[in-house]
């Protein structure tokens, strides 16, 4: 039987280090994105204050970006390490897009952003412009293809049980590529991600602008984040929308979670928006009518089912899922038994449903009825993390497009620096899009529960046979060292805010101080020397 | 798709020839990054010294890492049962490499930011475990695979896994893990001699050509513990090549020096030893009279030869299990679907021609000597 508290530190593990890797990601999709806008408008005006603008919000930029790449590092091998069913189990079809990202988007962007810091002075006006569009191009392909995968486990499309091999195999890779679930995902999370860039230059502007200092730089920064942020809040609520009804779909017990939902409701369902348990176990709540049932069906007339009643069909699937694993058995016994070998293929959809009993005996083909009851109740994830989290992102979401729209209004009127309860709203909004952000993973993710891949492998069943001392161990590590270089992240990311931007271009074009002699770089390093 | 237009043994062999180039990628590209971050505290004694050899690798070494990234991914794609029970076997092992991977980003990022005698000392500390432990594991990880790792498979096909850390450092695999060091060594220190001037290049070219020498020593010792101390895998069963991928469905016997097995087969193979030899030998004498080109592109000769020689010695095995030898994976029966493997070819083919075209570019980009002047002009060194 496989060890409940290795699944648990296993699960713990991954959602701490792909929450940990999703603080840096989206902050290079908005970043570079802004970046490469903003050394357009040098390349166009030959105004130096852009390629000013570009450099300083760079230098941020690439502390963030080693960040991300250190985390991200840590994610490609994971699977392998923690979830070594699970690799076996869909490699077939998981690895391919994982494969992809690596050979369409990492090898660019990485490649690129050397040439990025270390270009200026080597390339042409243009030559750098296009490295830096490729570098955000290579982020948002990055996110593409990560998202397809991902996408993938909410809605396994496109694949089938290869009894032979034990695992799911690709039937049709267009399905898996332009599986509606990823696309939806892809266009709220980049969206996200521009939120976030824009947020976060919005925010430093605005201190410098309260502080008085780089005036030019941060006013043209906040026009950007402005203009940029409003359509990127707009896009995330749209298309975030489009994720819900997405979910209605194909994961009929994530919305009724999230919505706390245990009753069919008749159409069109409200939208709750507080909710609280009640002692007699009945809810305690106040409904908008009508605003869910829009939300995820678009229609007035469609029904949204249940908790109760989906457990009800979870229990049809598990008996189902029984017969499947029966006949497998019987195949592995004798491959040649054709029987068998169709009855697989009839059920194996069902078939994930009848590993859900894995978790209470290993025969399971003779559970009780009971164990059936309970595996039923487990595909009910819990109720109200997923609640809050979702009224979280969902109040943010809105509460952008309200900030944004006014920003742009002031941008569009030359009164961005007038009043400083505005500039104060922009220091103080800067976590709220991680927070969203974190809170929307954490919907997808805990809200898919128990499954790793929808309906087809749970998520206990997937873990390595690892001991709890490994993993005792792989968390101390990684929870000390993430520590340490947040915390030094957080020390350079103020020191580069404070010194602000450098006069690059006396720099680049390689004068000297008049004072000290030194080329202006190195009146810094001069106190490092020497290190013998 | 209905009619795959390559057939199944093909599609298998050629992506166990493309892992392998991927490899033999990382372990140049890569393993420069890697060489020059263990000679970082030996060749460059000044803050100053150090910063040139920084920024040397600089603006390339994020890009040579993917080529390891992409390994893992091709791996996942292509191979996943080898994915699966390789990463979650040597899992500890696995933990420091991934210590070593995570300290190099941030120690190229963060090093320069702050200047501070402690603050870049401690850095050059963590870069330079950034490039010497990957350097010696990942050798020990190949010793480990010649010697067979002990772990088996059940019926689900499910890995488990009965060794540990302390288990994988063997005198065998140490031996690995050094000449895997010494190669790298010898690219890094080609680089150095290369691409800077003055006391830097003149200590990098000593250290380089005792590490040159080093690597033709011990490359030399693994060839006959191979042949006479340590046993090779052979499959006892009919060899099959275009069954679904179960790798239950055969039979494997361990027999004394049978991985020299294939160099009888095959003759051809000889090729990939002599090649390590040869190149190991020319960067030696190329860092020797001071034409370094010759050594760096002799020594990325001398590392694809002995990569190679590994991969050819273990065909057709990927990954032989010590514990229940049946359960060994071979390229045969561990590979993804034969739609997949084919669309990742396509995949492969679109993309890496781009690739190749674009890292060649930048690294002309790029090219000409790093001084401390160079460095001074540019806002971004690190
Ligand atoms: C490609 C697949 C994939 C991708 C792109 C992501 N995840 Fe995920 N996630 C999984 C694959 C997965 C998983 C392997 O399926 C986990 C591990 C255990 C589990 O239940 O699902 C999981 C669990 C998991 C959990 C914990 C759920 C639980 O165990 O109760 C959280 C909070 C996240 N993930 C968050 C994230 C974040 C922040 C991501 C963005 C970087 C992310 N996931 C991307
Ligand atoms: C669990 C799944 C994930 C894995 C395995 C993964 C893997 C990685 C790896 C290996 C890197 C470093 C690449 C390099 O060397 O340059 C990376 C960076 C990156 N990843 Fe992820 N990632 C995951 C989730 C995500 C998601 C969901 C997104 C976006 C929506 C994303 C977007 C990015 C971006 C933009 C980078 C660039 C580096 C940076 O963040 O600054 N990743 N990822
Ligand atoms: C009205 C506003 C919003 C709505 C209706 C909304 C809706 C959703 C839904 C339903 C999901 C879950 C998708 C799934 O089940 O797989 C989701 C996920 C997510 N949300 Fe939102 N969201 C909103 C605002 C935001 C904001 C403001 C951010 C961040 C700035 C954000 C970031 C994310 C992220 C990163 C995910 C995970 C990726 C994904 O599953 O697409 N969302 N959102």
């Amino acid at each position: 039987m496989i060890d409940q508290t290795v699944v648990d530190l296993s699960r713990l593990q991954f959602a701490a280090t792909a929450l940990y890797h999703f603080l840096f990601v989206p902050l290079t999709l908005g970043l570079s994105f802004m970046m490469a806008i903003m050394e357009s408008v040098y390349v166009m005006t030959g105004r130096e204050i852009w390629r000013k603008m570009t450099l300083f919000w760079g230098t941020l930029f690439g502390i963030n970006f080693a960040m991300g790449v250190a985390t991200g590092i840590v994610m490609e091998f994971q699977f392998g390490m923690n979830w070594s069913y699970y690799s076996h189990y869909v490699g077939d079809v998981f690895g391919a897009p994982l494969a992809i990202e690596g050979l369409m988007a990492f090898f660019l962007e990485a490649t690129f952003v050397g040439l990025f810091f270390f270009g200026w002075d080597k390339l042409s006006k243009i030559g750098h412009l296009i490295v830096t569009w490729l570098v955000a191009l290579g982020a948002n392909f990055s996110a593409l293809w990560i998202l397809v995968a991902n996408g993938w486990m909410q809605y396994p499309v496109g694949a089938t049980f290869n009894p032979d091999t034990m695992r799911m195999e690709i039937t049709n890779f267009m399905e898996v590529i332009f599986n509606p679930v990823a696309q939806a995902k892809f266009v709220h999370t980049v969206s996200a991600g521009y939120v976030t860039g824009a947020v976060f230059v919005m925010a430093i502007s605005a201190l410098f602008l309260l502080k008085g200092k780089h005036i030019e730089l941060a006013k043209r920064s906040m026009v950007v984040a402005a203009s940029f942020g409003l359509a990127s809040a707009l896009s995330v609520v749209v298309l975030g929308d489009e994720s819900g009804y997405v979910a209605t779909e194909h994961q009929k017990m994530k919305i009724a979670a999230m919505e706390a939902m245990y009753h069919t409701e008749d159409a069109p369902a409200g939208l709750a928006l507080v909710a609280f348990p009640r002692a007699d176990g009945s809810i305690w709540e106040i409904k908008i009518p009508w605003v869910l049932g829009l939300i995820t069906t678009r229609s007035f007339d469609q029904q949204l089912p249940g908790i109760d009643d989906l457990v009800e069909g979870a229990e049809v699937r598990i008996r189902n899922g029984m017969v499947a694993y029966d006949a497998l058995q019987a195949l592995q016994d004798d491959p040649d038994n054709q029987e068998a070998r169709e009855t697989v293929a009839d059920t194996w959809e069902d078939l994930g449903y009848g590993l859900l009993l894995k978790r209470y005996r290993t025969d399971i083909q003779n559970a009780s009825d009971a164990e059936i009851a309970m595996a039923a109740q487990d595909t009910v994830p819990d109720v109200w993390p997923l609640f809050w989290t979702f009224r979280l992102m969902v109040g943010i979401g809105f509460f952008f497009i309200a900030f944004f729209a006014l920003a742009f209004w002031k941008a569009s009127t030359g009164t961005l620096d007038k009043h400083k309860w505005f500039l104060y709203t922009a220091v103080a909004v800067l976590p709220l899009p991680w927070l969203a952000a974190e809170a929307g993973w954490i919907i997808a993710e805990y809200g898919r529960q128990p499954w790793a891949i929808e309906g087809v492998l749970p998520t206990f069943y997937a873990a390595s046979s690892l001991t709890v001392l490994d993993l005792v161990l792989s968390l101390a590590f990684y929870v000390t060292i993430y520590t340490v270089l947040a915390i030094i992240m957080v020390i350079l990311m103020v020191k580069a805010i404070k010194a602000g931007p450098k006069d690059y271009v006396a720099l680049l074009n390689g004068e000297d101080d008049e004072e000290t002699g030194l080329p202006r770089q190195y009146e810094d390093d001069a106190k490092a020397q020497p290190a013998e | 798709m209905d009619v795959i237009p390559i057939d199944y043994e093909t599609l298998r062999l050629i992506w166990w020839a493309l892992l392998g180039v991927l490899l033999i990628g990382f372990a140049i590209m890569g393993g420069m990054d890697l060489g020059v971050g263990t000679l970082l505290p030996a060749v460059a004694r000044t803050d100053e010294e150090r910063r040139v050899l920084l920024n040397l690798i600089g603006p390339t070494w994020e890009g040579n890492q993917v080529w390891l990234v992409l390994g893992g991914g091709a791996i996942f794609a292509a191979f996943p049962p080898l994915y699966a029970v390789s990463f979650s076997g040597f899992y500890l092992a696995m933990i420091v490499i991934l210590l070593a991977l995570i300290l190099r980003p941030v120690g190229f990022k963060f090093r320069g930011k702050i200047a501070d005698k402690r603050w870049r000392d401690t850095w050059d500390w963590a870069l330079f475990i950034g490039g010497f432990v990957p350097a010696l594991i990942f050798g020990v990880a190949v010793g480990n695979v010649l010697l067979g790792a002990p772990f088996d498979l059940d019926r689900t096909l499910r890995p488990s896994y009965l060794g540990n850390f302390f288990g994988l450092l063997t005198p065998f695999a140490l031996l690995c893990g050094l000449v895997s060091l010494g190669m790298l060594v010898t690219i890094g220190a080609s680089i150095i001699a290369k691409r800077t001037e003055g006391v830097i290049a003149e200590r990098a070219t000593r250290y380089g050509q005792w590490s040159a020498l080093g690597t033709i020593a011990l490359f030399a010792l693994g060839g006959v513990w191979i042949a006479f101390g340590i046993d090779g895998y052979v499959i006892t069963s009919a060899v099959v090549t275009d069954l679904p991928s179960n790798p239950l469905a055969k039979r494997v016997e361990l027999v004394p020096g049978g991985w020299m097995a294939n160099y009888s087969t095959y003759p051809w193979m000889i090729v990939a030893p002599v090649l390590g030899f040869a190149g190991m030998a020319l960067a030696w004498l190329g860092l020797r009279i001071k034409r370094n080109l010759l050594a760096l592109l002799a020594s990325g000769v001398g590392i694809f030869g002995i990569v190679s020689t590994a991969g050819l010695s273990l065909f057709p095995f990927l990954l032989p299990s010590s514990h229940n030898p049946t359960a060994s994976l071979t390229l045969w029966d561990a590979s993804s679907s034969q739609l997949t493997l084919f669309i990742m070819l396509v995949a492969t083919v679109i993309f890496m021609p781009i690739i190749l075209a674009y890292t060649s570019w930048v690294y002309k980009v790029i090219s000409g000597p790093v001084t401390t002047k160079s460095l001074s002009r540019n806002p971004n060194a690190y």
